[in-house]
């Protein structure tokens, strides 16, 4: 069995390799995509849209179109993820926590569950006491990384960086959060239903622009007819209907990127985890 | 970029992918990933293609590397192969 994927592997990886051989060079001014788009890119990107970073435009604006669809990907990444792990049954193994003496409850199999509040708290199986320098550094830390992420998506035009980035980093930081207190707390921060919600709500921000784009009078994602009603000047409207698009794109990415980790941690229970 | 680093970090990325497919520790692979994936993210940086690197950087050696370790925590940490 070994010996057939190799040579599969290493099948594949030659005709990989063979045909790699017939690409033009690396930055060959001659081959066919740096001889009619790429220059229209470069010298006219800037002018038309306003944004000095040209991956942003034409990622955002000039293939805004695959971007959506890209996004969508993502949703439907943690859609799937959702489907197959999300079990709504809870654990019948259960750990409380005399919180005044310490005393640990354990409850095999029943379905009797004590009132957590002030004096009783739920635990994980494999509990470990928090350590306290994690907990405070990474309270320190975790406000800076937001922060960081919403730098990110907002000066996507002008640095590298974009919706993309920007929602990852929010997501991790909310990853963050989990590993360094428990599951239980993020999921309490950030409920399941808000992350659904915001989710579907990224992938609605970019499609309803485009759709608000074609009420206007153009077509789908065509940002200049944002004019309209936005109080910009023609060609710095495109720039804020990038931003628009971005914005969408990073609360859909942040929103799948905590679900998956909390469906993967929790095996589907959202109740303990890594 | 001078070209010995750029051979230094690629001889560096095939060290990991190979280490990665050998070690029998889930978890070792999880973490070989990540360094696999920073070493990608150096290597476009230096081709000046920095979006592709800072998307590398966030999504292949953040993100992906603690959805393997949770997978892992989940599972096992040992291959039976």
């Amino acid at each position: 069995m070994k010996f057939f994927g190799f040579l599969i592997v290493s099948l594949c990886g030659g005709l990989l390799l063979y045909a790699s051989s017939e690409f033009p060079d690396w930055g060959d001014p001659d081959s066919p995509a740096s001889r009619h788009l790429s220059p229209h890119y470069i010298e006219e990107s800037l002018a038309e849209t306003g944004v000095p970073n040209l991956v942003t435009s034409v990622l955002a604006d000039y293939r805004s179109f695959d971007t959506m669809f890209e996004t969508a990907v993502i949703f439907c990444a943690g859609l799937a993820c959702l489907l197959l792990l999300r079990k709504y049954k809870p654990e019948t193994d259960r750990y409380y926590r005399h919180i005044p003496t310490g005393v640990i409850l354990h409850f095999k199999n029943s379905r009797k569950s004590l009132p957590v509040g002030s004096e009783f708290e739920l635990m994980d199986a494999d509990w470990v006491p928090y350590d306290l320098v994690i907990k405070t550094v990474c309270r320190i830390l975790i406000p800076f990384i937001q922060l960081y992420a919403l730098y990110v998506v907002a000066h996507g035009d002008f640095s590298p960086g974009g919706g993309f980035q920007g929602g990852v980093i929010f997501g991790s930081s909310l990853i963050l959060l989990a590993i360094s207190y428990n599951l239980r707390t993020a999921v309490q921060r950030i409920k399941e239903r808000v992350l659904g919600f915001l989710c579907v709500l990224g992938v609605l921000i970019y499609a309803g622009l485009g759709v608000l784009c074609m009420f206007l009078g153009g077509e789908f994602l065509d940002y200049s007819r944002l004019a309209a009603i936005l109080p910009a000047d023609p060609v710095h409207v495109r720039a804020l209907g990038m931003l628009g698009v971005e914005i969408g794109v990073g609360i859909a990415v942040m929103a799948v990127m905590a679900a998956i980790y909390v469906n993967i941690a929790s095996a589907g229970r959202h109740d303990e985890g890594l | 970029m001078h070209w010995q680093l750029d051979l230094f970090i690629l001889t560096l990325v095939i060290f990991c992918a190979l280490a990665a497919i050998s070690v029998k520790d889930l978890l070792s692979t999880a973490i070989l990933f990540g360094a696999y994936s920073f070493m990608m993210c150096l290597l476009w940086a230096g081709m000046g293609a920095v979006d592709v690197a800072f998307t590398e950087a966030s999504v292949g050696a953040g993100v992906s590397t603690v959805f393997f370790v949770a997978a892992v925590f989940r599972t096992t940490r040992r291959t039976k192969d």
